[in-house]
């Protein structure tokens, strides 16, 4: 790799200054003169006919604007797939999970609008509710909607090679349940949104949107409206996570069709008890994990039956089940791979996305199975892993799985390796494994996850540079950083390429005005994809100015160099000017140039299969392996965490502070789904929709942190960059889970593991 | 309506509030000051930190009428001009934010943690900002953001 001037270097974000100063606005801080408040009203019952909605008394209170029902929204639906849009922005004929949201109202100030709520009344007929998936798959168990069978939302069948005779052939196999938590992205922000309807037919909204492209396609198809009449302004966006802010809400279309209806801005912000009781959540799923090896240990078969936990609607639950079996055949050689993937409605929130996607649950059932295969046969954890590992394939060689996902980099067995040389496990032996009532273990994990996904229709990320006469550069994108640090990386990208400074790049939120469109935020894929856009934008400026510099010193354009500002000829370096007089001569000579370049990413721009389940869902893989070290009080049943180590395959690191900020983000939350995050349910209803009650890790759960950094260069990545973080949240349930087992001596097989659970498995083995 | 004095980021204030208005709704809608953020609005996120009379308070949980005659901070506060305050600074040095949500309140804990304990331990910081959620960060570059900006502010 050539030398690099800004990608590597340990920099600020470029957002930090505006976010520490309280300068950074968040959709809730904008307002407009003459704004009205929405509120929603929203339903009691998870499951029920709406017979009558009431709302005169509600009009007639003072200050009362606007009110409107599912009905005000003409029949309009929308959902991930054409098939599959079953949701409304407000419920019309029948309420799916509780808390859905039956009317909207604008009003004067907040408090008008909360009391007018209480004013509308609706009649309700109550039906028998499903809250078990595997219930709700049943013949005669209350259908959620008519226009499937036995409520299955999304099923997919795949069979890669013979996995029965793999079976029959394996010297051991194992079957096991397992299940993961009903968790959520737990962002601080609620989602809000400030709307206004501009009488002439434009939209324009400030709303809390990780992928704002999204919201602009929902909005205009709702509303009838041209893409060009929809402006969709983004704010800075307090946490994303994929799922609730990837996707519409009642809220918005509401304050965007009271703005309508009245002729103000309407401001909707949800309070945090209904963010926590409607988000849409991670599914949870419920993974017969079938697994078989030979007397070695090798992996001979994996067959995954996997019944997740719809809700009421099939938002994103294609792409989700789809993760739940693409990637299985990695990390490991894996000749024989079966998947049955049953989505399946209930009348509860619905599921969706949240970072690792789809692959948190069945790679935590297939981590935790192979641990349980190797004890059995006697292998060390460790060798059980290197054995089965899938090797770094050599530069140009390509490893492709059963399934056809295809890898040029693969840094598992390094990151394996290196995490074990790590004192937390190398040494895990000299440290006392019993202190009075805490039993202590330690646990290892080696996983994947994807980058640069692909998506059904639109798949380019773009950018455009312009170069000012100063020498500065404006970078616009589409792509958004809710948080992760990809306008600070795409900043470096194009400081790099153009031989500027970072400070000499100036990047603004997206404007679907303005901005290129954008898929958005998900997947891992801004760096990947929007970094290989912003590339190849800033290489046509630098073209151009190669050749204004060449033709100025009267040499050709290939000898001529711009480095960190400053440009020089290749073979005399001291003949050289600062790029700010580059600039001005080719923006002043003659009549003046403007120079601007574009680009949009090209990789990984292949159809997405999720029928077969064949073929790569993604740019490139990222590949994790985490120890953890526990403390279980074997009382309590209390675990604390002490020790995490990180070792991670996310390819070049270009930013690193942001990059290691992902990984120990990323680890944290997955500690969170490990160990304390839940929703308890009661036939519908959320118990615990509040920060307090639904337990997110704080700085006190917190283990010390170390981070190893396995370099591989990917060809399919700028500089070599894979993801980061998503890997990590993969990762770490599994290490956490592995080391209670060391502590205890008990395969937990649900999660979080919290300690009434720890206290009941520890009677039940006495 | 109660009539209420307070000073807010050294400026003076009177205003007529609603008996039920909370701190935070008079720093974010009547000064306009929208640094300060609200998360949960129950005192469990820490979002909508600011210090009263030098103590961290979830400014959710106090009515403004109990802010009579007290003296406020918040985020925008801090910096002297364009000179960042040092725990800021050491925030944005060390990556101890990413989306931003909860970093004004992380900041201000941390600066009552610092006003009162200039040389805390890892655990006296991990304390310190016990109350603030964080969702992105995991914690510890917000834990070596304070650290520095101790070593940095020498005890001042």
């Amino acid at each position: 790799m050539a030398e690099l001037s800004v990608i590597g270097q340990r920099v600020p974000r470029v957002d930090a200054r505006e976010k520490v100063t309280g300068q950074a606005k968040y959709a809730a801080d904008y307002s407009l003169p003459d704004m009205l408040w929405c509120k929603l009203l929203r339903s009691p019952h998870p499951h029920a006919r709406i017979l009558n909605i009431d709302t005169s008394q509600a009009e007639k209170l003072p200050g009362v604007k606007g009110i409107v029902t599912g009905k005000d929204f003409g029949g309009w639906s929308w959902g991930w797939m054409p098939a599959t849009r079953d949701e409304t922005p407000l419920a019309v004929d029948k309420v799916r999970y509780m808390a859905e949201a039956v009317a909207g109202l604008a009003a004067v100030d907040e408090d008008t609008a909360e009391e007018a709520t209480g004013l509308i009344k609706v009649d309700y007929e109550e039906l028998p509710g499903v809250f078990d998936p595997e219930e709700a798959m049943k013949d005669g168990a209350p259908q959620v909607h008519d226009y499937v069978k036995n409520n299955i939302s999304v099923e997919y069948h795949w069979n890669f090679g013979d996995t029965e005779k793999a079976f029959a052939e394996s010297h051991l196999v194992r079957e096991d349940r397992f299940r993961t938590a009903r968790a959520t992205h737990g962002y601080l922000e609620p989602p809000a949104i400030l709307a206004y309807y501009d009488p002439t037919g434009y939209i324009t909204v400030w709303a809390s949107k990780q992928s704002p492209y999204f919201h602009y396609r929902h909005l205009a198809a709702c509303f009838k409206l041209p893409l060009s009449r929809v402006r969709v302004v983004q704010p800075f966006i307090g946490g994303g996570f994929g799922g609730t802010k990837n996707d519409s809400l009642a809220g918005d279309f509401c304050a965007v069709l009271l703005s309508k209806m009245t002729g103000r801005p309407v401001k909707y912000i949800e309070s945090m008890e209904e963010e926590l009781a409607t988000s849409r959540r991670r599914h949870s799923v419920i993974v017969y994990s079938k697994m078989g090896v030979d007397k070695d240990g090798l992996l001979k078969a994996i067959q995954h039956r996997v019944v997740a936990d719809g809700g009421g609607y099939t938002a994103i639950g294609p792409l989700s089940m789809y993760l739940n079996g693409f990637i299985t055949t990695l990390p490991y050689r894996l000749p024989h791979f079966k998947f049955d993937a049953y989505r399946v409605f209930t009348n509860n929130p619905i599921g969706a996305a949240m970072r690792g996607h789809g692959v948190t649950h069945t790679r935590f059932a297939a981590e935790i199975q192979m641990e349980m295969l190797a004890e059995e046969l006697g292998i060390d954890p460790v060798e059980m892993r290197m054995r089965n590992a899938i090797d770094n394939p050599k530069p140009g060689e390509i490893y492709e799985t059963i399934n056809k996902v295809t890898l040029e980099t693969c840094g598992l067995k390094q990151a394996i390796k290196e995490a074990v040389e790590d004192p937390l496990w190398r040494d895990r032996d000299k440290m006392p494994k019993k202190e009075g009532a805490i039993s202590w273990g330690v646990g290892l994990s080696g996983t994947s996850y994807s980058g640069g996904a692909r998506q059904m229709g639109h798949q380019a990320c773009a950018a455009i540079i312009r170069l000012c006469e100063d020498g500065t550069v404006n970078l616009i994108t589409g792509a958004t950083d809710c948080g992760q640090g990809s306008d600070t990386v795409l900043c470096m990208i194009a400081a790099e390429e153009m031989g500027i400074k970072l400070d000499d790049v100036s990047i603004k939120r997206v404007d679907t005005a303005y901005t290129p469109v954008d898929p958005g935020s998900y997947g891992s894929r801004v760096t990947i994809l929007a970094g290989q856009a912003t590339q190849k934008a800033a290489r046509q400026v630098k073209k151009q100015l190669l050749e204004v510099a060449a033709k100025n010193w009267q040499v050709k354009p290939e000898d001529v160099e711009i480095r960190l500002g400053e440009v020089s000829l290749k073979s005399d370096p001291s003949k050289k000017m600062p790029f700010i007089k580059l600039a001005r001569i080719a923006c002043y000579s003659g009549t003046g140039a403007v120079i601007m370049g574009t680009g949009y990413s090209s990789y990984g721009i292949e159809h997405l299969d999720l029928t077969s389940g064949t073929g790569n869902g993604a740019c490139s893989y990222s590949f994790t392996a985490h120890t953890a070290r526990v403390g279980v009080d074997m009382e309590t049943g209390k675990i604390i965490t002490t020790g995490f180590t990180l070792a991670s395959d996310c390819g070049r690191l270009l930013s690193p502070i942001q990059a290691e900020g992902q990984i120990e983000g990323g680890a944290i939350q997955g500690l969170g789904q490990a160990l304390y995050e839940d929703f308890i349910m009661d036939k519908g209803k959320t118990l615990n929709p509040t920060f307090l009650d639904y337990k997110m890790p704080h700085a006190l759960d917190v283990p010390n942190m170390k981070l190893i950094d396995i370099v591989t260069d990917d060809p399919f990545g700028p500089f070599g960059a894979k993801e980061a973080s998503e890997g990590s949240i993969v990762s770490a349930p599994p290490a956490v889970i592995s080391a209670i087992h060391d502590a205890t001596g008990i395969w937990f097989k649900e999660l979080p593991v919290t300690p009434e659970k720890v206290v009941k498995a520890l009677k039940e083995k006495k | 309506m109660k009539e209420i004095n307070l000073t807010v980021n050294s400026q003076p204030y009177r205003l007529s509030v609603p008996p039920h208005r909370t701190l935070l709704e008079v720093i974010r809608e009547d000064l306009g000051l929208t640094g300060t953020k609200e998360g949960c609005g129950l005192g469990e996120c820490g979002a909508c930190t600011v210090l009263m009379d030098g103590q961290a308070v979830n400014s959710c949980l106090v009515l403004a009428a109990e802010a009579d005659g007290k003296e406020i901070t918040t985020v925008e506060g801090l910096a002297d001009g364009d000179k960042l305050h040092p725990i800021q600074q050491a925030f944005v040095d060390h990556g101890g934010l990413q989306c931003g949500f909860c970093t004004p309140g992380m900041i201000l804990s941390a600066k009552a943690l610092l006003d009162k304990n200039p040389h805390p331990t890892e655990e006296e910081i991990k304390q310190g900002i016990a109350g603030n959620l964080c969702r992105c960060t995991g914690y510890a570059k917000i834990i070596e953001s304070i650290k520095a900006a101790a070593d940095n502010m020498g005890g001042k």
